[in-house]
Formats: C-alpha cells, sequence, structure tokens
C-alpha cells in the first residue's frame, strides 16, 4: 500500500490559503476588539451593576457558555432570518464572535474586577474622581494586567473557533482548505497545510498579545 | 577550639569516628559558588548549631548532607558511608538514617497526625500498621501530642505542627537529625515548646546539626557553634567561646547586629 | 406552511441528543485514560519524553478541533481503512481530550508545594511511594473540579462532529430545520438542550470548585 501525498497541489493555490488567512485575522481582531468591550461591560454590569441588568447579562453569559458556538452561529445565521433578521455570511460570523469572545472575557475580567483592594476604590474617590473614572482608570488597567493569561488564552480560542465559520460560507481559512480540496481531491493535505497554518497563527496571536497588553491596556 | 577527630587508631570502636564527614565541600549554583569548601567531622552525639547571616550557605550544607542538594566537588560521608546522588538505592539509605525538620514543617495535610508519622516506617521499614501505630502514639506521646493521632495538621497550632514533624522524623530512627530553622516560621510563644523537645532529643545523645537563630537557645544547647561567612567555615568552637570570645571581624558584627 | 409540531422537532432532537451524550462519554473516558498515561510517561520518562508530550499538547491546543475531525476523518481513510464519521469523531475528540486533560493534571500535580517532594524524600520514599501516598492523593483532590469543567467543553465539541456526517444533535438540527424550513424555532431547540445538558455541569464543577479552594486558607 502506497501513500502518495501532493502537497504541491495544495501549495500552488497559495493565493486562496492567503484570502483565508486575511479573512481570519480579519475577523479575530474585530471580533477581539468588539468582543472585549462587551465583555467589560457585562463585567462591569455584573460586578456593581442594577440587579435586573446582573440578571440579563447573566443569562446571556451562561447561554453563550453552555451551548456549541457552532450552534451559535447557525441560530444567527440560518435561524434570525426566519425571525426577520437577514445577515450575510460575514457579518453573522462577526457577530457571533463578538457575542461568544463577549461572554467569556466577561467571565474573565469580572474576576480581575472583583479582585481589586478596596482601598485602591477609596483612594480614588477620595480624590473626587468620577464614577466612570474610578472604573477605567484605576479599577480596569490592573484587572486586566491580572487576567491577560487567561484573557490571550480565550482570543486564541475564539480565533481557532473562527475555523467553523466557513461552514456558513465565510470564506476564511478552512473554506479555503475545503475549497482547494473539493479541487484536487487533496484532502488530507489540504487540511495539513491549513491546520499548520492555524499553529502558525496561534503562535504568532499569543505573542502579539502578550506584546500588545503592556503596550495598549495597562502599561508596563 | 574545633575538636576534629583523630584517626590514627586502626581498630578503634566505629563508635569514635565521625558520623558526619565532609571534606573541601563545594558547591554552586550556575556560576554562583555558594559553598566554598567545608570542612567538617560531626561526632556521634554532637549537638551543633550553625549560625550566620542568610545567604551565607547554612541551609544549603545542611540540604547537602541529605541530598536535597546536590554538590560538585569535595565528599560527604555518613556513618562511614558515602554520599552517592546518582544511587537511589544510596539515598534511600542514606535518608533512612538522616532526618530533617523544615522551617515550613511540611505535614501531609491529606493524611492524620498519626498516619503522618506511620507512613515511612509502614513504607520503607516495611512495619506492621499495629506495630507502627503504637510507635506513632509513643513518639507522639514524647513530644506532647498523644490526644492529637486523630487530628488533622490543619487543625493544629505551628508548635504542634513542628512537634508532629519531630515525631515524624524520630519514626524512622535516624542516626542523625538535621534542624533547617526549625523555630523561625513559628510565632514567638509557641518556639518554647519545640525547642524544648529538641533539647530533650539532645539530651539523650541524638546527633543534631541546627541551622537556627536563636542564639541563647544554640548557647545553652549545643557542644559546638559554627558561624559561616560567605560560604565558608568562618569561626568554629564551643559555644561560651564562640558567643564571649569572637575572634573574627565578621562574627562580632553579627553578634551585634542580633542585638539591634 | 408545514404541519410539524414543536413536539414533533423535539421529538427528533431528543433522538439525536443519544449520540451527543455516548459520544461525549466515549471522548471524556476515552481522553482520560490516554491522558492519565500521557501524564505518567511525563513525569517519569525524562526530558524527551516530557518534551514530547508537551509538543503533543501545544498541537491540540493550538489548532482548531475542526481541523482535527477533518484530519481524522480523511487521515484514516489514507490508510485504506474505511472510516465511518463514528470513528474518526472518537478519534479525533479522544485524543483531543487527552491533550486538555493531561495539561489540566499536570498543572495540579506541578501546583502541589515543593516542601511535600523534599518531606517525603527525606523520610526515605521512593519516588514511587512518593506519587501513590503524599502527591497524588493530594492532586486528585484538586484535579477534581478542572475534570468536571472539561466535560462541559468535551460535549460542546461533539457539535463539531456534525460537520463530518456524525449525527448527533447538531447534525439532527440542520437537516429537521432543513426539512421544516423552521430554523428559528429548530435552533432554539437545540440549544436548549445543549444548555439543559452542560448548565448542570458546569453549576457542579463550580460547587467542586468552591469546595477545594474554601477549604483550606
Amino acid at each position: 500500500m502506497n501513500i502518495e501525498f501532493d502537497f504541491y497541489a495544495v501549495l500552488s493555490e497559495w493565493p486562496l490559503l492567503l484570502r483565508g488567512v486575511a479573512w481570519t485575522v480579519g475577523l479575530t481582531a474585530i471580533g477581539t476588539v468588539l468582543g472585549m468591550i462587551v465583555g467589560t461591560f457585562c463585567a462591569w454590569a455584573r460586578a456593581g451593576g442594577p440587579v435586573w441588568l446582573r440578571a440579563i447579562v447573566g443569562t446571556y453569559v451562561e447561554l453563550i457558555r453552555n451551548t456549541p458556538f457552532i450552534v451559535q452561529l447557525f441560530f444567527i445565521f440560518f435561524g434570525l432570518p426566519a425571525a426577520g433578521v437577514k445577515l450575510s455570511p460575514e457579518v453573522a460570523s462577526v457577530i457571533a464572535m463578538v457575542l461568544n469572545l463577549g461572554a467569556y472575557s466577561t467571565e474573565i475580567i469580572r474576576a480581575g474586577i472583583e479582585a481589586t483592594p478596596k482601598g485602591q476604590i477609596e483612594a480614588a474617590v477620595s480624590l473626587a474622581l468620577s464614577k466612570a473614572q474610578v472604573f477605567l482608570r484605576v479599577v480596569l488597567p490592573p484587572a486586566l494586567k491580572k487576567v491577560w493569561p487567561a484573557m490571550v488564552s480565550q482570543i486564541v480560542i475564539v480565533m481557532l473557533g473562527s475555523a467553523v465559520c466557513g461552514q456558513i460560507s465565510t470564506e476564511e481559512l478552512s473554506y479555503a482548505a475545503n475549497l482547494i480540496q473539493s479541487r484536487n481531491f487533496r484532502a488530507f493535505e489540504a487540511f495539513i497545510v491549513a491546520t499548520l497554518i492555524y499553529l502558525a497563527l496561534s503562535v504568532a496571536l499569543r505573542r502579539l498579545l502578550d506584546w500588545a497588553g503592556p503596550k495598549f491596556f495597562f502599561g508596563r | 577550639m574545633a575538636a576534629v577527630l583523630d584517626q590514627a587508631k586502626p581498630e578503634s570502636t566505629t563508635f569514635a569516628a565521625p558520623i558526619v564527614r565532609i571534606t573541601a565541600l563545594r558547591k554552586s549554583y550556575g556560576t554562583n559558588e555558594v559553598l566554598k569548601g567545608i570542612d567538617l567531622d560531626v561526632k556521634r552525639g554532637e549537638v551543633i548549631a550553625i549560625i550566620g547571616k542568610s545567604g551565607s550557605g547554612k541551609s544549603t550544607l545542611l540540604r547537602c548532607i541529605n541530598g536535597l542538594e546536590v554538590f560538585q566537588e569535595g565528599s560527604l560521608t555518613v556513618d562511614s558511608k558515602p554520599l552517592l546522588h546518582e544511587s537511589a538505592m544510596a539515598m534511600r539509605e542514606l535518608r533512612q538514617r538522616v532526618g530533617m525538620i523544615f522551617q515550613s514543617f511540611n505535614l501531609f495535610p491529606h493524611l492524620t497526625v498519626g498516619k503522618n508519622v506511620m507512613l515511612a516506617p509502614t513504607l520503607v521499614k516495611k512495619r506492621g500498621s499495629m506495630e507502627a501505630a503504637s510507635q506513632a502514639r509513643k513518639l507522639l506521646d514524647r513530644v506532647g501530642l498523644a490526644e492529637k493521632f486523630d487530628a488533622m495538621p490543619d487543625q493544629l497550632s505551628g508548635g504542634q505542627q513542628q512537634r508532629v514533624a519531630i515525631a515524624r522524623a524520630l519514626a524512622m530512627e535516624p542516626a542523625v537529625l538535621l534542624c533547617d530553622e526549625i523555630t523561625s516560621a513559628l510565632d514567638p510563644e509557641l518556639v518554647g515548646e519545640v525547642l524544648r523537645v529538641v533539647e530533650s532529643l539532645a539530651d539523650e545523645g541524638m546527633t543534631l546539626l541546627m541551622v537556627t537563630h536563636e542564639m541563647s537557645f544554640a548557647r545553652k544547647v549545643s557542644d559546638r557553634v559554627i558561624f559561616m561567612h560567605q560560604g565558608r567555615v568562618h569561626e568554629m568552637g564551643p559555644p561560651a567561646e564562640l558567643f564571649g570570645n569572637p575572634q573574627t571581624a565578621e562574627l562580632k558584627q553579627f553578634l551585634s547586629s542580633l542585638h539591634d | 406552511m408545514s404541519d410539524f409540531s414543536l413536539w414533533d422537532i423535539l421529538r427528533n432532537l431528543l433522538m439525536a441528543l443519544r449520540w451527543t451524550v455516548v459520544l461525549s462519554l466515549i471522548a471524556f473516558i476515552g481522553g482520560g485514560l490516554v491522558g492519565g498515561l500521557l501524564l505518567f510517561l511525563r513525569l517519569r520518562g525524562g526530558r524527551i519524553a516530557g518534551k514530547a508530550v508537551g509538543l503533543y499538547v501545544q498541537l491540540f491546543q493550538g489548532t482548531p478541533l475542526l481541523m482535527q475531525l477533518f484530519l481524522a476523518y480523511f487521515g484514516i481513510a489514507l490508510f485504506g481503512v474505511d472510516v465511518s464519521a463514528w470513528t474518526a469523531a472518537s478519534v479525533a475528540l479522544t485524543l483531543y481530550t487527552s491533550a486538555f486533560l493531561t495539561e489540566i493534571w499536570r498543572g495540579c500535580v506541578a501546583s502541589i508545594p515543593k516542601g511535600q517532594w523534599e518531606a517525603s524524600g527525606s523520610l526515605a520514599l521512593s519516588f514511587g511511594e512518593q506519587m501513590r501516598h503524599v502527591i497524588l492523593p493530594q492532586a486528585v483532590k484538586i484535579a477534581i473540579a478542572p475534570t468536571v469543567g472539561f466535560l462541559v467543553q468535551v460535549i460542546k465539541g461533539t457539535a463539531l462532529a456534525s460537520v463530518i456526517g456524525f449525527v448527533e444533535l447538531t447534525k439532527a438540527g440542520s437537516m429537521i430545520s432543513n426539512a421544516t424550513f423552521q430554523p428559528f424555532v429548530v435552533f432554539s431547540c437545540v440549544a436548549l438542550l445543549y444548555f439543559v445538558l452542560c448548565f448542570p455541569v458546569s453549576l457542579y464543577a463550580k460547587n467542586l470548585e468552591r469546595k477545594t479552594h474554601g477549604r483550606r486558607a
């Protein structure tokens, strides 16, 4: 039994792969930024907001964390049109990723916020900072610093999860691999190449975030 | 004056030979040399206190004796048997003869006090559980904790935990007991109960090497005091001389800093 | 437009739910066994074994589960073996679970204070005796909560098996949605069923976590 591999057939389609990578990176970037904003707001709400808001956020968080991402994606892309909301694959993918990361980062950031020493808040309030200023400038940065490793891991998970978006025809990397193998029947090679690219992306993403965190969010 | 044993007598009872013999011991962490050539002979039944500033190598020296630290040069012999790091069997043998008490007690939190004491004799010396249990009770009684046999470590105070640790080490019937700052982590009012146990061990003739900051205790109980400085034995002698008549400037400075 | 009642939909979904549960159990138990073996290798086997297992973990944690499923499906087929969706999904999910569990468990063993190793070593216990009587009993207690927590990830992971044709809850949802033209209702039910499966496990894991860390200060 002789297994022959033909990686050239896959690698020669590098424009398709590159396009897929671009989409994956783009989706991840937007998803991360918006997802963290959602997560920050929800973390603040869950840690110290009014009871009714806490209940809504709590429900949202638990629903997302206890259902598969692919089901969330299918619901948004296939389910919502029946209720009148029709979305393109790309928009549906972004929304799904934002909602997903938003829920997970809510819990992550909340853990960081709740670990803030009370004295910090008291000192800031005594200096006549407004509530928003206290939160954004005194509470949030150290909280983010503390939970940054968990946050980075979660962002990498969401990036890897974006592979599922190819199932609704978003033209990211896994879609590109699927397209290539449907043309030249080199399924194993196509998916190995895509997998290795994902591996490289996750390593690169981790490095990037480890650098970006201190630079943009919490300094030193 | 240091008492070094005379080796000229051929068939002198091994009783007279040093129980621990350290020769030209050197140890480094990477490029940092922490022990710069230690020579030391410990007689059977001797109580030695090792004092010095932090970083002088006191704990490292102690931990070399039971193999927790590996040294690069020199030799270390316990009960006439040289220390061989690569041989798991030899290390196991060594640790049956040398016991250690730690600053942070290190009791096993998932076992009762009694089981803590019984574990090693049962596994290593293959003692039956009835025998091990009665030995454990005797030892716990000896350290004043007979009624705590079924208690869990987290129900005990620091001083009590340390006394259990002593009983646990004694259960292996060691020839030498190493005490690494065993009262440094204790609240002041709990130090006395532990020191009393150690003193009784000394009175019974146990060979003890203690790294300690309790100077009055060291003065009272030890036969010899060693002052270490920057990885070397700087001064050595009977407590009355070392504390009463320090020879070097470093020891004088160390002793005076204690009174601040 | 269609005459499928809610009950019809739910009934069909519940039948598929069985397979979600079965696949989850296969992956969790199989993954646990493989993960345990890998942990043993890593602790006992010296530097090379340690690095190899580390690489294995990095591979599974750094690549999408979807790709792992595809590779299992097409990879096993390469050897001429007739591969069903069942086989591919079971193999992929088992290996995936094993990587994550072995890493969780390694972390638990590593979190046991060094003093426990030193004290038991000073009492002349061998490595095996140290592991069996001192280290593992403590590590297992710490490991229960995160291990139960990972079961939730496994259950969610089975949803991806739908992509290689395995008929579990998500695949059934897609098929029923196409047949009934009621994707909103169908996928809401699908999500709800996953929630009913996962939420109790999540709660239990959180409860265990609180117990493990609340007991001793």
